[in-house]
């Protein structure tokens, strides 16, 4: 038994939901498989926030223009060159429109948050976040009669020559095991959340990884897709990861276990052993970097430690710091060795040279003499109650892909384009992101080869 | 740690919250909260006075229930909300009548409604009570003006006194607001943004309900209910003045302005608390403070109860029912009137105080 639609887009997220919508505008009928079940369905899009789109004047939300060619500097910036450029550019061209067509599916825009200000010129924030973002194109979908069905787990792909004929599924959906359509559009994520597969890079230490998101990115369409001869892009052994609080679940965490205040005091390793300038640059220009570094730290954890005296410097934290009276104390408390930690910080404290403390510029408070320094915004740690929080690598997205033309269209190992197979949001995002990150670029990536993958899936459906 | 369970949680939230920010644009609750780094009891009643439960920051919070973060803030701000109610309550001996408030008010209502019928049987003889009476004075026939008015100031006398004190406790508690004084701008803010039901929109597409969709029309019904409370209020206070400067005697007719404001007042205490009462079928149960239930429907019943007393007695005013239905009338607004400080009706009062501190707040955040 098999039933056929137009369009199949595999995946729950912003980019599968932009597909079905616009594959649905486009007059295909159209089926949204999201593996995760209906609290969970999005992927990370349920802890997304914003989004970045070129535009050249100010909107109601947005302080200031931001040009294509801005944009396009910022993202050879991030990637250092790594990035598909006639992809990119054709991606930022059409992300000024997407600030309209997202609007008209429902969802609605607001200035950027407190604490955000970095970004309000560039980057448009969800009103309510990404899972109200993701309940609008839900609702909207629903509303022009796009089928979804949740907990929908597709077990395998039927690809004959590059061209998808069907996918199998582990639970039966109105009775069907196996659902046929004329066009596949994959947009179900990356494998951040498959532990196994990043211990074929990372071995042993992935085990103390933290997954910012849910635990159904696992990646498997992504694994079908690559083992069936699609072309692959972007580094497998490459993640994007930033430092959270080592007390933040395994799974699903989000955003509000993440540290902000790394500049604000200085990181030590398990042996109580500084490893990085925690002031090479302003937050959050090099937020991810955090996360490989402490991945790459014995047991991989680390401690941010600081004093009383910047203690609101920065957002209040879901985790409150653990405290000490004295640094041995602390360091009982966080389980280091005390002379060492004590000898650390002193260490630290008479490197730092005198200086103006400025957190929104690259200040001149900065340490001599010691390996490796703190370049900026050093100061001494030495009022009590001292202060510190763990911090784990917390894995946000990986880069692996499928490669994709500008229309959305799957590329096979041999370089032909696929007849009727369609990728947008993570799954490709490796296309135009070789490494690197820059905030809201995901759901840039997302909504744009969604609306495109959904338009050219319908396209092939009706000729 | 806080003095109760539910401040705990109210506590707990916050800080999540706090640690995230993306509801900051959905109502007033959030930017409030990022004034703050630490919760004292005040604040966090302050908060949940300030929350109009609408619902929107539970759908969109990818932190809800089923996530182990467990975070639900229109429910936890309802208990909480409903406890501060009988926190404040003055006098303090009275507080208990919150926690089985929908009996107590079902209670007075039926004892107020009953004293008025057998006060107008005991007091007139079945030829009066059941007798058809018109033209000006005639409901004087049945209980003198100057005892109803006595009677019903006393009652309306005692219910703001109780409620000003209980106001005062609470403007007392949540303490000075964050950098600023009250001052005419802010009050006038605050009214407009009670007024209009400001943050009763869900971020702006209404209230959710149990489909967690949408489509919620609870800020209209209210608008029906508060404007036709209103309405109703000036009617009577139209009237008392048109009795003692004009000595004009009710009942008027149709056409005159105590009439047509009573009218008008009584079409929206009738069609507002029905359509308050379905709304709140239709909600999902998650976001509500379920122990509170007879509160708010004991609420809403004597709003609607007095609309459709009023009504009748309007409509059937010159035949032999108005005796007894001006009794149920009366009866019903006496208990409506006695039971106002320690019912759902509170909530507008502690919501308005709330909204004064926060319109306080914004202004002198802006001006920093």
């Amino acid at each position: 038994m098999s039933s056929k639609y137009d369009v199949l887009v595999i995946g729950g997220g912003n980019a599968a939901l932009c597909a079905a919508i616009s594959a649905r505008r486009g007059g295909a009928s159209v089926l949204v498989l999201e593996g995760a079940p209906k609290f969970y369905r999005g992927g990370n899009t349920r802890h997304t926030r914003n989004m970045r789109c070129a535009h050249d004047e100010a909107t109601e939300i947005l302080t200031g223009p931001y040009t294509e060619e801005e944009f396009w500097e910022d993202l050879l910036r991030v990637t250092g060159g790594q990035t598909d450029e006639i992809l990119a550019r054709h991606m930022i061209r059409e992300s000024k429109d997407i600030l309209n067509w997202i609007v008209e599916q429902g969802v609605r825009w607001q200035p950027s948050l407190g604490g955000t200000l970095s970004l309000g010129r560039t980057n448009s924030f969800f009103l309510g976040g990404g899972r109200a973002m993701l309940n609008a194109l839900y609702l909207t979908a629903e509303k022009l009669g796009v089928e979804v069905e949740y907990d929908a787990e597709v077990t395998d792909l039927v690809i004959e020559d590059g061209m998808f004929l069907a996918a199998c599924l582990k639970r039966p959906i109105k009775g069907d095991t196996e659902i046929r359509a004329t066009s596949l559009v994959a947009a179900a994520g990356g494998f951040e959340a498959n532990i196994e597969w990043l211990k074929q890079y990372w071995g042993e230490a992935a085990d103390n990884f933290l997954i910012r998101g849910t635990p159904y990115n696992r990646g498997s369409i992504l694994k079908m897709l690559l083992a069936k001869g699609v072309q692959e892009v972007g580094d497998p052994t490459q993640c994007h990861a930033v430092a959270i609080d080592a007390r933040a679940p395994k799974f699903d965490g989000g955003i509000i276990t993440r540290h902000d205040s790394v500049v604000f005091g200085i990181v030590v390793n398990k042996h109580a052993q500084r490893f990085y300038d925690e002031g090479e640059d302003i937050w959050p220009k090099r937020y991810a970097i955090w996360g490989r570094l402490v991945a790459a730290q014995p047991d991989q954890i680390a401690y941010i430690i600081f004093d009383s005296t910047v203690v609101t410097s920065f957002m209040p934290t879901l985790f409150p710091p653990i405290a000490g009276q004295t640094i041995a104390e602390l360091a009982g408390k966080l389980e280091l060795d005390p002379a060492a930690l004590e000898k650390t910080i002193t260490e630290f404290n008479a490197a730092v040279r005198p200086g103006t403390f400025d957190h929104t510029i690259l200040d001149d408070c900065r340490t001599e003499g010691i390996t490796p320094p703190k370049t900026h915004w050093a100061r001494r740690i030495e009022t009590p109650p001292y202060l510190a929080y763990p911090v784990r690598p917390g894995i946000t997205f990986t880069y692996l892909g499928t490669r994709v033309t500008r229309e959305a269209r799957m590329l096979m190992a041999d370089g032909k384009p696929s007849a009727n197979m369609f990728a947008a949001g993570e799954i490709m995002a490796g296309n135009v992101l070789g490494k690197g990150y820059a905030a809201g670029m995901g759901m840039t990536i997302g909504s744009v080869f969604g609306r495109i993958a959904g338009r050219e899936a319908a396209k092939h459906a009706r000729n | 740690m806080h003095g109760t369970r539910i401040l705990d949680e109210a506590d707990r939230l916050m800080t999540v919250c706090n640690s995230c920010r993306y509801c900051e644009g959905l109502c007033a609750v959030f930017p409030a909260m990022e004034m703050r780094r630490a919760f004292s009891d005040g604040d966090l009643n302050y908060l949940a006075n300030l929350c109009h439960g609408c619902g929107a920051c539970y759908v969109d919070c990818q932190f809800s229930p089923p996530h182990e973060f467990n975070v639900n803030v229109p429910q936890t701000l309802a208990i909480a909300r409903a406890e501060s109610y009988a926190a404040y309550a003055w006098p303090q001996a009275l507080s208990g009548v919150f926690a089985r408030n929908g009996l107590v008010i079902s209670i007075v209502a039926a004892l107020s409604m009953a004293a008025f019928i057998l006060g107008f049987a005991a007091l007139n003889d079945r030829t009066v009570l059941f007798g058809v009476h018109t033209g000006p004075g005639a409901f004087y026939k049945l209980m003198p003006h100057n005892a109803m008015a006595a009677l019903f100031s006393a009652a309306f006398l005692y219910a703001i006194f109780a409620l000003v004190m209980s106001v005062r406790a609470f403007w007392r508690d949540i303490g000075p607001p964050i950098g600023g004084r009250a001052d005419g701008g802010s009050i006038f803010q605050a009214m407009r943004d009670a007024g209009e039901l400001r943050y009763l929109h869900g971020g702006g597409v209404g209230c959710y309900n149990e489909d967690d969709k949408p489509t919620d029309r609870r800020k209209l019904f209210h608008h029906l209910t508060f404007y036709g409370f209103l309405l109703c209020f000036a009617a009577t206070s139209v009237a008392t003045l048109y009795h003692y400067l004009l000595g004009r005697e009710a009942p008027y007719p149709w056409w005159d302005l105590p009439v047509v404001l009573g009218t008008l007042g009584g079409i929206g205490l009738i069609i507002g608390p029905i359509g308050l009462f379905v709304a709140k079928m239709r909600r999902d149960p998650a976001l509500l403070d379920e122990q509170r239930y007879g509160m708010d429907v004991g609420f809403i019943a004597m709003l609607f109860l007095t609309g459709f007393t009023g009504m009748l007695l309007l409509i059937l005013r010159e035949t032999a029912a108005m005796g007894p239905l001006l009794a149920l009338h009366l009866g019903a607004v006496f208990a409506l009137f006695v039971t106002m400080p320690y019912g759902k009706f509170v909530h507008g009062i502690y919501r308005f105080a709330a909204l004064v501190r926060y319109a306080q707040e914004r202004r002198s955040d802006a001006g920093s």
